[in-house]
């Protein structure tokens, strides 16, 4: 799922990502499309496939998130979205004939586009991250990062880093879910020093020294999206695909998901929800095991 | 209409003159609410007086050489009889005396004119030892660059002790109004140059009305100088009308947000709007284009009014008239603003240093800082206090008569037909202040009829 104001390179950013265009790219809106009024939620489901290896994927936009004057608890739709995907798994899990292959709509990680101004994150994007670290693990990432120098960079990074700490939001790595040593050093690592990642998100290409990359022209010269001098978006994609695919669905699955339905359960007086259920007690579901990629 | 014949009644002079244009005589006023006079009838003969020079310069000589086209005294195109005024450059000779004026004046000037021509020098050595103000508004959200760019337009760090807020002192912040006060000289001219910053505005999760702290000090200036206007003292007021609002759209967006469409429609009407496209080094040439059209075109369909650049006069310069059509052309300018000096190419340039490329600041070919620049200072910045004094006073001016008029009639007990001071609400203080001030009158009319009784008595 990308978040984040309507212009900050979402779209550009998941098509340079998946190198393929799987997001309905903003700048072909019509002209007469106005910003929309209530935030919106707007998932594309695509199937890639690379070197034999097929995965579903979906992407789910949310234009007109913080775009209004108003802004209070525009975070409350997608909250309700992602609640009520962890409830459709949840009522297929505890059905009596499931399937056994729960189709997995639930939201495995969650990009939030930070606006680079340079000096802090906003007001909104702490009460967004507050709300939300607790339900989806969330990657933040500093859109359109080609407007700050180098020690502007990561002067603001050092600064986000910061209040995100101060304001107690656990991104994705959370510290409390390092299973050993290994894991801890790497992603202590990748927590102090490369998050949040600063991107550039292109999908046109370029030619420089003889080879073709993807880039942005400027007058002053070609930012190459995949140098890590010019920008960390090598970075952001190995992590996101290349390392880290497989234990964010872990997390959502073993963490987020079984929150979500102790809470349930809970609510419901130790009953799991569902209609033919009533007045049966049956044995604790146990945990499926978390679905691979197709 | 109201206006005229209210002011008729009411003893108030136009105001006292501050713009050199008001010192012309009434014949030769120049500004754009008054169309170009016939030339004296004098000189109806004579060749018709030109601007002569650079924009530096306000001062005409007699278009005597045809065919070659009018060049001022730096080769560069003058300008016929527009009002904007550039005091960044004053010609050497201002220093000399005002004995020695070389402008192209031919030598049997005695001959054959009143000597007309001096007028716009005696206007400037008055204005450039009285100095001149202006006062700046710059507006948007905290991150766009606004203190940078003020820092790069006027090469003044007004912002040395600034410090940030974090996020959490962001959320309860409203919108202030700081105000920064820099006297500039350059070449013998001074300038009172007023910044007046709006931290915290848009900041904050709910942004309604955040624009409202801003329109009530746009109105309290005016308020205060119709006041001062109206009042008994006049030789000194004090201008602190905002002149020119810098407005900064995110470059982030895709064309004006709410809150800038709410902003700009709460403001058009009382102040200058410029808007700017800030932080312009994140977007490559045809982004700048394509948003720069979906602004314009959002600007048509919202109504907002925001400063239009005059129209050149008919008998410009070709080139003037090219130069002109570029920079209405480029609005909403494209902007960068750096505090650092950079090395590229061998030159010491002020600029951006990035890993794929330096952008330079004053590079035209990278940002419209240089039109910007060029507009507001050296071009425009007379047109924008003119069209401030002129239309957008007028207007709140008009509309204050009105409502206090209205408020007269219904008002069947009245003091005195003719308010000296014409406020809709006079203030609870100065009301105090007028109370107290009365009663020490009174007090020292006592000890003087008892001084008098005194010596009577003696």
């Amino acid at each position: 799922m990308s978040k984040g104001q309507s212009g900050l390179g979402k779209s550009t950013l998941v098509n340079t990502l998946f190198k393929s265009q799987v997001s309905r790219k903003a700048s072909s809106w019509n002209r007469e499309e106005k910003i929309p009024k209530t935030v919106e939620i707007k998932a594309i489901g695509h199937v890639i496939e690379e070197g034999g290896v097929k995965m579903k994927l979906t992407v789910i936009d949310t234009p007109g998130f913080g775009d209004q004057i108003n802004n209070e608890n525009c975070w409350e739709p997608i909250e309700k979205y992602i609640n009520e995907q962890y409830e459709k798994f949840l009522k297929e899990e505890v059905n009596i004939a499931r399937k056994k292959r729960i189709p997995d709509t639930r939201v495995h990680c969650c990009l939030y586009f930070i606006s680079p101004t340079g000096h802090s994150l906003r007001p909104l994007d702490l009460e967004f991250m507050k709300h939300l670290s607790k339900v989806v693990n969330i990657i933040p990432v500093i859109a359109k990062a080609d407007t700050m120098t180098l020690e502007e960079k990561s002067e603001f990074k050092q600064r986000v880093r910061k209040e995100l700490e101060v304001n107690g939001i656990e991104f994705y790595p959370q510290k409390e879910f390092d299973e050993d040593l290994e894991d801890k050093t790497e992603n202590d690592k990748i927590r102090q020093e490369s998050m949040p990642f600063a991107v550039v998100g292109s999908d046109k290409e370029y030619q420089v020294n003889g080879k073709r990359v993807l880039g942005r022209k400027t007058p002053w010269g070609i930012i190459e999206v995949e140098n890590l001098n010019h920008c960390e978006f090598a970075l952001l994609r190995d992590f996101v695909i290349r390392t880290h695919l497989q234990d964010l669905k872990e997390v959502t699955h073993n963490i987020h998901y079984e929150t979500y339905r102790a809470k349930r359960l809970n609510d419901n007086g130790g009953l799991p929800p569902g209609e033919g259920l009533l007045g049966t007690v049956l044995p604790s579901v146990p945990a499926t095991p978390c679905p691979t990629a197709e | 209409m109201l206006g005229p014949a209210l002011r008729s009644s009411f003893p108030v002079a136009p105001p006292a003159a501050q713009f050199p244009s008001d010192c012309f005589p009434a014949t030769m006023r120049v500004g754009r609410s008054f169309s170009p006079p016939a030339p004296p009838a004098s000189a109806r003969e004579a060749p018709p007086l030109v601007r002569c020079g650079s924009r530096a310069c306000l001062w005409l000589r007699p278009r005597a050489r045809l065919g070659a086209g009018p060049r001022g005294l730096w080769g560069q195109p003058h300008r016929g009889w527009a009002t904007s005024l550039l005091w960044t450059s004053i010609p050497p000779s201002v220093k000399r005396g005002r004995e020695q004026s070389f402008r192209a004046v031919p030598p049997d000037i005695n001959k054959q004119y009143v000597g007309l021509v001096t007028l716009p020098d005696q206007v400037h050595q008055k204005s450039v030892k009285k100095g001149l103000d202006f006062t700046l508004m710059v507006a948007g959200e905290s991150g766009l660059g606004k203190s940078t760019l003020v820092h790069s337009l006027f090469l003044t760090d007004l912002y040395k002790d600034r410090k940030l807020l974090s996020a959490e002192e962001h959320i309860s912040q409203t919108t202030e109004i700081l105000k920064h006060t820099v006297d500039i000289e350059e070449k013998g001219v001074k300038l009172k140059l007023t910044i007046v910053d709006t931290p915290g505005f848009g900041d904050a999760v709910n942004n309604s009305e955040c624009w409202k702290p801003i329109t009530d000090y746009v109105d309290q200036q005016f308020e205060q100088y119709f006041r001062d206007e109206s009042g008994l003292n006049r030789k000194n007021i004090q201008d602190n009308r905002v002149h020119c609002c810098l407005y900064f759209i995110s470059p982030f967006g895709h064309g004006l947000r709410p809150v800038d469409v709410g902003f700009m429609k709460a403001l058009h009407e009382k102040v200058n709007i410029v808007p700017l496209i800030a932080k312009a080094d994140c977007l490559v040439p045809s982004e700048i284009r394509k948003l720069k059209e979906r602004i314009r075109e959002e600007i048509d369909k919202f109504g907002i009014h925001v400063y239009q650049f005059p129209e050149c006069d008919s008998d410009e310069d070709e080139d003037f008239k090219q130069q002109d059509r570029e920079l209405k052309e480029s609005a909403p300018f494209a902007v960068i603003g750096s505090n650092t000096v950079v090395e590229a190419k061998g030159q010491r340039v002020r600029g951006r240093l990035y890993p794929w490329g330096i952008v330079e600041v004053e590079n035209q070919a990278h940002c419209d800082f240089v039109k910007l620049r060029n507009m507001l200072i050296r071009t425009h910045m007379h047109d924008l206090k003119d069209v401030t004094c002129d239309v957008h006073y007028e207007n709140y001016r008009a509309h204050c008569i009105q409502q206090m008029t209205s408020k007269l009639t219904q008002d069947s007990r009245m003091e005195s037909p003719i308010p000296i001071l014409p406020l809709p609400t006079p203030d609870a203080e100065t009301e105090k202040l007028i109370r107290m001030k009365d009663e020490e009158l009174r007090r020292m009319q006592e000890m003087l009829q008892k001084m008098k009784q005194q010596m009577q008595d003696q």
